[in-house]
């Protein structure tokens, strides 16, 4: 595989005859001659071409808290689906762990709720699918927001994020989110997380999709990685606090008989072992739902973003909170196809990337919130303009050698080595041919409803990170995902631990289960599906298949 | 769903069995359409996780490959076995209580002087990086350069499951670029104001403002903010 087919050269070519004009526009400041959409603007490219608008898109819940809602037909059928325990063949017996503060997740969210519950007096145990660290907070590309200069501040902050979320975000969350920001910053830095400075040494800060002030902090283009590196190191460095289970996902909350969360029950996806945590207080920080592929859309997602933890917290009777609404990201790969849906960081527009049409044309302010811009782009390319691919996809290039005529030669290198490493690897030199880029499906953004301090309807359980719901009400600004699972881990693990010091659990149920079940019978809803799905299903079929009358997947043979 | 090839197939050894798999597969790809469910050596899927590391051999070619089996490109006759896991204890200690210098290096992971400079830990890193070099700069005792060579490493271990000194390359770096962030670069001098002006309630009054505004009045005011990346 090396670099973009002939038969794209012709565009390519065209791109490269505008960017003179381009950066022109751009140095006298891009927002002049191609000005941010109004409102009404803006409602029409999304109620026409954003996939949450499409009329299959949302469908009723029939069973739970939020029955009668409308909800991603993608998520009902996820939380329309049996357990995957019969709570009759289990026996909860002695735990195998007894702790002050479970925490279901061990990405970004789960390791910052660790560190700062052990700091408040409690004894920790971390449950994870894959290995500590596995998760989306590892993949984050372009950085963290935070008011960090002096012409802006977290009310300014507050704003941009309000509307950016078409002002269905809950204020009181907005408000900590952003007030807390700075504080979260320093608490990084003097872990030893090496944000990016500008050569006279102040924090460096760049413009993000929807936001009116520099305002995004990182690390290079592995904001998130470095960030993840360092929170599980420092989990690490508390062996005699927190305990660190891999490999071990939850498959059901546990309450007690009084109705409080008191742990959950872990599954050894090799061994076949279960495995029961009692604890005081419950953390649910799993992350998103990325590889559901909602609309049949390629994902940026971690391997292990399925929607679990919305599926455990539902069951115990937690409610949910605009689980209509799914991101997607602008900027995913569309070429080569072995990066197909693959994150291309919005960090590229804030250092002056511009996405242009077949002609090399520019057609979109190119910071826009995620979801206004997302649709342009579908727009642009349902019109005819976009650059089809050999395997039948569509995209729209992503002027990425502009930033370095704009910022200096060498500035990919330096900001961006992960991209320039990625597309290297198919032969394509972002700094002197740019990307093909479509919307790929990035974000969860609604979720578990949570107050202040991460807490949910169901006593004793609590959630943090991209799991939760009311922070970005409809559509997450970038960088406030990471600032996110720091603020709201930070405070479920202070709670957890505050809680935890006043609970007595009771005897230990799986009763809500039952009733579920129940729940799923008397609304006549048949099917085969499992839920959590704990792993997304990519295996050839037709092999597996094969000598066999019947294979279906989702049977417990199938895994 | 990350690929959507349908073309040529070719024989690759997967745990020594021979496999047809479509051309361009990555080394996951192959192995979902072999039939493998991954439940290990699998992450993020994108190569920034070091979740995947992998090991192989390719004919006609003394030489033991490594590589993240995310963005591994498939080649016939390919020999392939992951490696989910490499075993490294990681030291404990007090990021609080360290001096940005050699020695925590000392204390902690003194098997670094080992190093023979055999470059064998270069020659395996998925990510290409120079991690002999970022090695010896730690022995000499030059963070900055250790840190700046070792920033884009994704802690897979690779390294370390080859080094004949058998160190723990990926932990040693991190150690350093934790003291690096921490203690070396610059502070942000506003920073601790701002903090200072949110503890002390210097916004509360207008959070006050906006949150008691209406829906139409708020969205007023956003659609007429001034948008300026030109200031900081």
């Amino acid at each position: 595989m090396n670099g973009y087919p002939e038969y794209m050269r012709e565009s390519l070519k065209k791109v490269a005859a505008t960017r003179p004009k381009r950066l022109e526009l751009a140095k006298k400041g891009l927002k002049n001659f191609l000005k941010p959409m109004t409102a009404e603007e803006r409602e029409e490219v999304l109620s026409k071409y954003h996939p949450d608008y499409h009329k299959e898109a949302r469908k009723k819940i029939r069973i739970g808290p939020n029955k009668g809602e409308l909800l991603t037909s993608k998520v009902v059928d996820v939380l329309e689906s049996h357990p995957r325990i019969n709570p009759d063949e289990i026996e909860l017996g002695e735990p195998d762990y007894d702790t002050d503060v479970l925490i279901i997740g061990g990405g970004g969210a789960g390791c910052m709720a660790a560190i700062w519950a052990r700091m408040n007096g409690a004894k920790v145990v971390i449950a994870t699918k894959l290995r500590l660290g596995d998760a989306n907070s590892m993949m984050s590309q372009g950085g963290m927001q935070a008011a960090v200069n002096p012409h802006d501040s977290p009310t300014i902050h507050y704003l941009d994020a309000m509307g950016g979320g078409h002002f269905d975000n809950k204020p009181e969350l907005v408000k900590v989110l952003t007030s807390e920001a700075p504080m979260i910053t320093k608490f990084l830095m003097e872990l030893g997380v090496m944000w990016d400075r500008t050569p006279d040494g102040h924090l460096q800060t760049k413009p993000g999709g929807g936001t009116s002030r520099r305002r995004l902090l990182s690390a290079r283009d592995y904001t998130g990685a470095e960030i993840m590196r360092v929170l599980r190191d420092e989990v690490r460095n508390h062996p005699e606090d927190i305990t660190v289970l891999e490999y071990l996902p939850a498959v059901e909350l546990v309450l007690d008989d009084e109705g409080k969360c008191a742990g959950a029950l872990l599954f050894h996806m090799e061994t076949g072992e279960y495995v029961l945590v009692r604890a005081k207080t419950t953390i649910i920080a799993t992350g998103g739902f990325g590889r559901l592929h909602i609309a049949g859309f390629p994902t940026t997602n971690h391997y292990g973003a399925t929607m679990d933890g919305v599926v455990l917290a539902y069951r115990a009777g937690a409610k949910l909170l605009y689980m209509d609404s799914v991101q997607f990201h602008p900027t995913g790969a569309a070429y080569p196809p072995q990066i197909l849906g693959f994150l291309i960081t919005e960090k590229i527009r804030g250092f002056g990337g511009q996405p242009v049409n077949k002609d090399g044309e520019l057609f979109v302010y190119p910071l826009e919130p995620r979801d206004v811009e997302a649709s342009a782009f579908i727009r642009e390319c349902a019109e005819g303009r976009g650059i089809k691919t050999p395997d039948g996809h569509v995209g729209i290039w992503l002027d990425s050698p502009i930033i370095e005529l704009l910022n200096g030669p060498g500035t990919i290198e330096k900001a961006f080595p992960a991209m320039l490493r990625q597309y290297r690897r198919f032969g394509i030199d972002i700094r002197e041919e740019p990307m093909l880029v479509y919307p790929t499906l990035h974000y969860q953004n609604g979720g578990i409803e949570i107050n202040e301090w991460g807490e949910t309807n169901v006593p004793n359980l609590l959630v943090a990170g991209e799991v939760s719901g009311g922070v970005h009400g409809r559509n997450r600004l970038m960088g406030n995902s990471i600032l996110d699972y720091n603020v709201f881990g930070r405070r479920a693990g202070i709670r957890a631990a505050e809680l935890a010091k006043k609970t007595k659990i009771g005897k230990l149920t799986l009763d809500h289960v039952r009733r579920y079940e129940e729940e799923l019978r008397e609304a006549g809803i048949k099917t085969k599906r499992v839920a959590p799905i704990l792993l997304p299903e990519y295996r050839n079929l037709k092999i597996l298949q094969k000598h066999r009358k019947e294979f279906d997947p989702f049977l417990p043979a199938g895994l | 769903m990350d690929t959507q090839i349908e073309e040529k197939l070719i024989p690759i050894y997967i745990l020594s069995k021979k496999y047809y798999v479509p051309e361009g597969s990555t080394i996951i790809t192959a192995m979902e359409y072999a039939g493998f469910k991954l439940k290990k050596g699998v992450g993020c899927r994108e190569g920034f996780c070091g979740a995947c590391a992998s090991l192989y051999r390719l004919p006609g070619d003394y030489k033991l490959h490594g590589g993240l089996a995310c963005q591994t490109v498939v080649q016939p006759e390919m020999q392939i076995v992951q490696i989910p896991f490499a075993p490294a204890e990681k030291k404990v200690y007090n990021i609080d209580e360290l001096t940005p210098d050699i020695e925590p290096f000392k204390k902690y992971y003194p098997e670094v002087f080992r190093c023979v400079s055999c470059n064998t830990c270069t020659k395996i890193c998925p990510q290409e990086l120079e991690v002999m070099d970022y090695i010896q700069a730690v022995i000499r005792g030059d963070l900055e350069l250790a840190v700046d060579l070792s920033f884009d490493c994704i802690m897979c271990g690779l390294c370390s499951v080859r080094c004949p000194a058998e160190m723990p390359q990926h932990l040693i770096a991190i150690l350093a670029r934790r003291l690096y962030g921490k203690y070396m670069m610059p502070r942000a001098e506003f920073l601790e104001k701002r903090i200072k002006e949110v503890e002390e309630g210097k916004f509360e009054e207008e959070f006050a403002r906006f949150m008691s505004m209406s829906r139409d009045e708020l969205k007023k005011l956003y659609y007429e903010r001034d948008i300026n990346f030109d200031i900081t």
